[in-house]
């Protein structure tokens, strides 16, 4: 088997006096989705943060490909292939879609101090890419990111992690705040960017949705690792307990004997 | 330009900066009469309109990226001060006032934008402490060198006619100075990538700088900009007029803060555009002119000003709304 895209090895993160992960190993792998689930303040966004360049870990180790590796900014892990959508997607709504969508790297013609911004093509290259993943209803680049929907925006950054050859994508609850539909739209893009070999890192607080992409999934308590399992391992409402339960580790514990005995 | 409609024009940053123009030259015209329209009557709004043109454009794109710059209230007669104390007061040959005028402004440009992008004070807070400490330094500094606030200057023929001349008798050769700088803006800031940067640094500024945008250096850059811009109009005021003022140029702060919002920019950063600040310059300046065609007291122009620049902010938030919630008719 080939190594993973992405490991972490016994990552603990403290800020201060305060621990927030401990002792934290996962693994990704090339056309999975992890999911990741876990109550509020368990520490999601905080692994997440360390992934993407934003933390280092206190201890343990990342490895991308089977070699460690450090990330002292987030464009660094950028440039590595790791990319972060953040919830609400497109961070710059009084933008365009063609111009927010390359951002730093735009499209120019012409020469010397009179390269121009190739509007045309940055427009249609966008488009192309969010209608590539199913979006048809975005055919539009002078459109202003403000003016689409939740689900539309999120689907655009996803196109655009997966444009500029991102390896891995971490999605932070990209379906919160989102409706049925705009939700299951989201899903269906984190599926088609699985299709196409991404590893996929997917936080969500709804089991359906957690169980609708899902290949692989860990549970975060108080900064732990509760449990990790793959798909078809654990049944709905094993997984709802998981998330909703965690007063105490043995607690919770417990309570996973008890469903597993039964 | 693709499709030119109306609906397209008028989800464009500067449409209500348009509108607000042409509503207010009709309001002249009609309680001015022509006279207002007549090539002695342009060149009275026209000179205003590019002193604050040439300062605006820079400020507006600082509010676009989300910053503020006040200083330029004493950048303009810093500007005068230098050029008129050099080779007024003393005979260095004007080029050289020049580049230390310039000089100048790019040192204060530069302090401004190193102390906001690398503490977290807002940059109102900043340019007020440059603001007063310019405006002490050049009061202290031309007392002590020449003994009075207001210092005369003779320049030769040549710098009159490029920078400081009355073309015709009215109108200020730095009305070209204004369309030329305005050409250049207009091309690198909706043309070209560094726009698109200024634009999204405004939107979300920690955003942009994973994106790879070179958020510091442009902050700097764009403080530079506008502290030179301040202390070129000076310095062309003191060669028009032979002679520099200390004092001259607070106005100016409300003059041109007014001119970039009622040209449509987003006070909260992100939107806006360089021909908005154009018609929202224009617009103030013919308001501030405009008001001596008319049978009224001037004191009403503030009125006026105030109204439009309450107006204009809720204009702004109107298009910018009708802006973000356009979408294709459905087919
Ligand atoms: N920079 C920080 N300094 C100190 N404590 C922090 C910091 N960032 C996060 N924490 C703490 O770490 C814990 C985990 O936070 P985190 O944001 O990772 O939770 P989460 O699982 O993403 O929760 P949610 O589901 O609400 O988004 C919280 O108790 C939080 O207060
Ligand atoms: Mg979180």
């Amino acid at each position: 088997m080939t190594s993973p895209v992405l490991e972490l090895r016994s990552v603990d993160k403290s800020f201060g006096p305060i621990d927030v992960l401990h002792d934290i190993s996962l693994k990704m792998n090339e056309g999975e989705v992890l999911c990741l689930l876990g109550d509020n303040g368990a520490g999601k966004s905080t692994l997440i943060k360390t992934l993407c360049g934003v933390h280092k870990p206190t201890r343990g180790s990342i490895l991308m490909d089977g070699a460690e590796v450090t990330f002292s900014t987030p464009r660094e892990a950028q440039d590595k292939g790791i990319a972060t959508v953040h919830q609400f997607g497109g961070t710059f709504p009084l933008m365009s879609i063609g111009r927010s969508f390359f951002v730093g790297v735009e499209p120019t013609k012409g020469w010397g101090p009179f390269k121009i911004y190739d509007r045309k093509k940055a427009n249609k290259i966008a488009v192309e890419a969010v209608q590539n993943f199913g979006i048809t209803r975005v055919d539009d680049g002078d459109r202003l990111i403000g003016g689409l929907s939740g689900g539309e925006r999120q689907s655009l950054a996803i196109a655009r992690a997966v444009h500029f050859g991102a390896r891995v994508l971490i999605l932070d609850e990209p379906t919160a705040a989102l409706g049925v539909k705009q939700a299951a739209h989201v899903l269906r893009i984190v599926n088609e960017a699985k299709r196409r070999g991404l590893a996929v890192i997917f936080i969500t607080h709804q089991v359906m949705h957690a169980m609708a992409v899902g290949d692989h999934f860990a549970v975060l308590i108080r900064g732990a690792i509760a449990a990790d399992f793959r798909k078809g391992e654990r049944s709905r409402e094993e997984i709802t307990d998981l998330m909703a339960g965690g007063e105490t580790m043995a607690d919770l514990e417990r309570q996973i004997e008890g469903y597993a005995d039964a | 330009m693709s499709r030119l409609s109306i609906g397209s024009l008028f989800r464009r940053p500067e449409a209500g900066a348009f509108l607000g123009m042409v509503a207010v030259i009709a309001f002249f015209l009609i309680f001015g009469g022509i006279n207002f329209l007549k090539p002695s009557g342009i060149a009275s709004w026209l000179n205003v309109a590019a002193n604050i043109g040439i300062i605006a454009i820079p400020v507006g794109l600082l509010m676009i990226a989300g910053e503020l710059d006040i200083s330029i209230g004493s950048m303009i007669p810093a500007g005068s001060m230098i050029v008129a104390i050099m080779s007024g007061h003393y005979d260095f040959p004007i080029w050289m006032s020049i580049i230390v005028v310039l000089g100048f402004g790019v040192v204060v440009g530069f302090i401004n934008g190193f102390l906001v992008v690398h503490t977290a004070v807002p940059s109102l807070i900043v340019t007020l402490g440059t603001l007063f400490a310019v405006a002490g330094l050049v009061l202290g500094l031309s007392v002590l060198i020449t003994g009075t606030t207001s210092v005369s200057i003779k320049a030769p023929d040549f710098y009159k006619a490029v920078f400081g001349q009355f073309i015709g008798g009215t109108y200020q050769v730095i009305i070209l100075w204004w369309f030329a700088v305005t050409a250049v803006y207009i091309f690198y800031i909706h043309y070209t990538k560094y726009g698109n940067w200024i634009f999204a640094m405004g939107g979300d500024r920690e955003s942009a700088r994973n994106a790879g945008i070179p958020t510091t250096k442009l902050t700097i850059i764009l403080f530079i900009l506008s502290a030179c811009s301040a202390a070129f109009v000076g310095m062309c005021q003191a060669l028009l007029f032979n002679s520099a003022q200390v004092s001259a140029g607070m106005s100016y702060i409300f003059n041109v803060i007014i001119s970039v919002v009622v040209g449509g920019v987003v006070l909260t950063g992100g939107f806006g555009s360089v021909v908005g600040i154009v018609f929202g310059t224009i617009t103030f300046a013919v308001v501030n002119q405009g008001i001596y065609f008319t049978s009224f007291d001037r004191n009403w122009s503030s009125l006026i000003i105030g109204v439009m620049l309450l107006a204009a902010v809720l204009m702004n938030n109107t298009f910018r709304s009708m802006a973000l919630s356009y979408a294709p008719k459905k087919k």
